[in-house]
C-alpha cells in the first residue's frame, strides 16, 4: 500500500491493527463484492452486521456506548480503508460514526445516549442526518423544515433531500427550525407522518441509499430534543465527517493510483511496458506527489485533533483539498488506463464517478474555498 | 485449559527483501513486520479451544522489544497475556525453541500450538525442538483438530489424501494453512489489548546450533512456457499448477 514516506511508522501499535483490521475488512468483504452492488445499484445491507461488529460505526465512541473508544488518527485510517473500497461503504460509516453517533454522543440527553448508542455502534440501528433541503444545499440556514412546539412534542414539517441511508435507517437526526432557530430532533423510522423516498437515477455513489425524507405534521416526543441551538449544532458534525472524508479520498486515491501501476507495468504496447514511457511515468508521478501531500495533511490534522487543536478551517482545507486530488487521480488512471479504464473490471471509473458527489457533499469545493478565504481575509464572500 | 501460542516477528510477505550491509542479514530500513502468517491459524485455534473450554491463553514470542507489536496483535485478537523473551541478537530455531521451553516447563500448558513454519527462515525446525526440550508428543502441519477430554485428533494433509493421528494432551500441534479462518481484531478490542499485561523475560542464552554465513537474493530468471489447448498441453499446464506453482 502506498506510504512514501512510511506515515504508518508514526502510527502507534493500536493504529497499526487498526489498519491491518480494516485493511482485511475491505480486501476480504467489500472488494469482492462491490462491483456487483455497483452495477446494480443497491447498498450491500449484509456488510452492516459485520462494520458494527469490527467497531468501525463507532470508533470514537466510549466503550460504555458500546463504541471502541479509539482517537481520531484510528477513525481517520479506518475511513481510508473504507473508501479504498467505495466511497459508498466509507459514506455509510461516516454517517454512522460523524453525523448520528456523534450529535447524540455531544448533544443528547443520558436518555437519548442509552436508548440509541448501543444499538447505533453494534448497526442493529442504522442512522441518518437530515440537513439539506431541496433548496437548501450550501445555505443550510435558510432552511424552510420547521418544528412547532406543543404539549405532545414537536411537529414537524418540511422536507429534506440527499440523506445518505435515509430509506434504511431506524432513526434520522432532523435539523428543523424552532422559533426561527436550528434545532436537532431524533425521529424514529414509523413514526406517523415520517416517510422517505429512495433517489433513483444516480450515476455516482451507486452502492450507497441516498433518499428524500418528508415530515407531514409528523409528531416528534419532548424528550428527541438534542440539547444544542443553532447552525453550529449540524455544522460540528460536518466537521467531524470532513475530516473522515479527507482520510477517505486518500484511500480512493491510492486504489486508482495502485491499479494504474500496475496497469503500465504490465500493459505492452510499442513493444514495451507503457511505464517506460515517459508520459506515463509523469502522471504516475502527479498521484504519487499528491497523494504523499493528502497523507500527510490528514495525518497532522488527526494529531491536531486527538490534542484538541485543531480549527474546522484546517478541515476545510483538508476535505477540499484531498477530494480534488483524488478525482484527478482518478481521472488520470483512466487515462493510463485508455479504454480499459471504462471497463468495471477496474474500480477507477467507479471511483471517479463516486468522487464527484464526495467533491459536492458536506461542503462543496467551493464553499470550503469560500471559509478559507475568509478566514485569510477576514471578508466572508458568502454572506 | 492452559493454552500457550508461539509467535514469531516476520517480514510483511509484501515487502521488497534486501540484503544488508553484512551479508547475513536483511536489511530492515523500512520493512513491515507481521504476525508470521501461519501463527494466526495457531492463535485462532487457541482461541477456539479457549472459548469451547474456557481456560487462558498466553502468547509468546522471542525477539526484540519491537516484537510487542506481534504480540499487541495476539491480544487484540483475543489473547489473554503475553511473553516477550526479549533479545536483539542474531537467533536460530534452536535458542527460540529452548527459551519458549523454559517458559513452557513453568507454565505447564496443555497444549502448545505454532505456525507450521516462520515465513521468514523457514527452517521447520522450532515444533520438532519443542518436542524435543520438553519430551511431549507432536502433530506437525495440521489441518483439522479435535479435542475431547485427553484425547486429541489431527488430520494432517499428505500428497493426495489426508493422515488422521491420535495422541493425548499435552502435546504440541504446528498449524496448517486451512485449519481455520483467523479473525481479524475488533477496533474495541485493539483499545482493550492496550492494558493486557506484555511480561518481559530476560532470555536464556545458549549457543546457536546453526548460523548464517550468507544470504543472496536469487537471480530472476523467468522460464517462460507456451502451451496450446492440445490434451497433451492442458494436462502438462495442470501437472505443472500442481507440482510446480503448487496452486492446485
Amino acid at each position: 500500500m502506498l506510504d512514501y514516506y512510511n506515515i504508518t511508522e508514526e502510527f502507534s501499535e493500536e493504529e497499526k491493527l487498526v489498519a491491518a483490521t480494516t485493511k482485511s475488512f475491505t480486501d476480504n468483504e467489500v472488494l469482492p463484492i462491490i462491483e456487483k452492488y455497483y452495477s446494480d445499484g443497491k447498498f450491500p445491507m449484509d456488510l452492516i452486521k459485520t462494520l458494527g461488529e469490527l467497531g468501525l460505526l463507532a470508533v470514537t465512541l466510549p466503550t460504555k456506548y458500546g463504541g471502541s473508544e479509539l482517537n481520531y488518527v484510528s477513525y481517520g485510517i479506518a475511513m481510508q480503508e473504507l473508501e479504498r473500497g467505495d466511497s459508498g461503504i466509507r459514506s455509510f460509516a461516516s454517517v454512522q460514526n460523524s453525523l448520528v453517533i456523534y450529535p447524540i454522543f455531544t448533544y443528547g440527553t443520558d436518555e437519548q445516549k442509552n436508548k440509541f448508542l448501543p444499538k447505533l455502534a453494534s448497526g442493529e440501528f442504522v442512522g441518518c442526518f437530515g440537513l439539506t433541503e431541496p433548496d437548501f444545499g450550501s445555505n443550510p440556514g435558510g432552511m424552510l423544515t420547521t418544528a412547532t412546539k406543543t404539549p405532545k412534542g414537536y411537529i414537524l414539517n418540511g422536507a429534506k433531500m440527499w440523506i445518505t441511508n435515509g430509506s434504511i435507517a431506524d432513526i434520522a437526526v432532523v435539523w428543523a427550525k424552532l422559533d426561527g432557530k436550528v434545532n436537532g430532533f431524533i425521529v424514529e423510522k414509523g413514526t406517523p407522518g415520517f416517510t422517505t423516498i429512495e433517489m433513483k437515477g444516480k450515476h455516482s455513489l451507486k452502492a450507497s441509499v441516498t433518499s428524500e425524507l418528508i415530515f407531514n405534521d409528523c409528531l416528534v416526543p419532548l424528550n428527541n430534543r438534542l440539547e444544542i441551538e443553532g447552525l453550529r449544532g449540524p455544522l460540528s458534525c460536518l466537521n467531524q465527517a470532513r475530516y473522515g472524508i479527507s482520510w477517505g479520498a486518500i484511500g480512493s486515491a491510492i486504489a486508482s493510483y495502485e491499479t494504474a501501476l500496475n496497469y503500465a507495468k504490465t500493459r505492452i504496447q510499442f513493444g514495451k511496458p507503457i511505464a517506460s514511457f515517459q508520459i506515463i511515468q509523469e502522471k504516475l508521478v502527479w498521484m504519487l506527489n499528491e497523494i504523499t501531500k493528502a497523507q500527510l495533511v490528514s495525518y497532522h490534522l488527526g494529531r491536531l485533533k486527538d490534542k484538541k487543536l485543531d480549527r474546522p478551517q484546517q478541515t476545510s482545507l483538508a476535505k477540499r483539498n484531498n477530494v480534488d486530488i483524488a478525482l484527478q487521480c482518478a481521472r488520470l488512471a483512466r487515462e493510463i488506463l485508455g479504454a480499459n479504464g471504462i471497463l468495471n473490471e477496474y474500480p477507477v471509473m467507479r471511483h471517479m464517478a463516486n468522487l464527484e458527489s464526495v467533491k459536492t457533499y458536506e461542503g462543496t469545493h467551493d464553499i470550503h474555498t469560500l471559509i478559507l478565504g475568509a478566514d485569510i481575509t477576514g471578508i466572508e464572500a458568502f454572506s | 485449559m492452559n493454552i500457550l501460542v508461539c509467535i514469531s516477528r516476520v517480514p510483511d510477505t509484501t515487502t521488497r527483501i534486501l540484503v544488508g550491509g553484512d551479508g547475513v542479514s536483511i536489511d530492515t530500513q523500512g520493512v513491515k513486520f507481521i504476525v508470521n502468517p501461519y501463527d494466526e491459524y495457531a492463535i485462532e485455534e487457541g482461541l477456539r479451544l479457549r472459548e469451547k473450554n474456557g481456560g487462558t491463553v498466553t502468547a509468546i514470542c522471542v525477539g526484540p522489544d519491537a516484537a510487542k507489536e506481534q504480540l499487541r496483535t495476539a491480544l487484540a485478537m483475543g489473547v489473554d497475556k503475553a511473553v516477550l523473551v526479549k533479545t536483539d541478537k542474531y537467533f536460530d530455531s534452536y535458542f527460540a525453541a529452548k527459551n519458549i521451553a523454559e517458559v513452557s516447563k513453568e507454565m505447564k500448558p496443555d497444549i502448545i500450538l505454532l505456525g507450521r513454519q516462520s515465513i521468514d527462515f523457514d527452517s521447520f525446525q522450532v515444533p520438532s525442538y519443542l518436542a524435543e526440550l520438553l519430551e511431549l508428543p507432536s502433530v506437525s502441519v495440521v489441518s483439522k483438530l479435535t479435542i475431547e477430554g485427553n484425547k486429541v485428533i489431527a488430520e494432517r494433509d499428505v500428497e493426495g489424501g489426508k493422515e488422521i493421528l491420535e495422541t493425548e494432551l499435552p502435546c504440541i500441534i504446528s498449524a496448517q494453512k486451512g485449519l481455520n479462518e483467523p479473525r481479524y481484531p475488533k477496533l474495541p478490542d485493539i483499545m482493550k489489548a492496550k492494558s493486557k499485561p506484555i511480561e518481559e523475560k530476560q532470555p536464556v542464552e545458549v549457543e546457536p546450533k546453526v548460523s548464517v554465513i550468507g544470504m543472496e537474493i536469487p537471480s530472476r530468471k523467468r522460464i517462460g512456457k507456451i502451451l496450446a489447448d492440445t490434451d497433451a498441453d492442458i494436462e502438462e499446464i495442470v501437472k505443472s499448477l500442481h507440482e510446480e506453482a503448487k496452486i492446485i
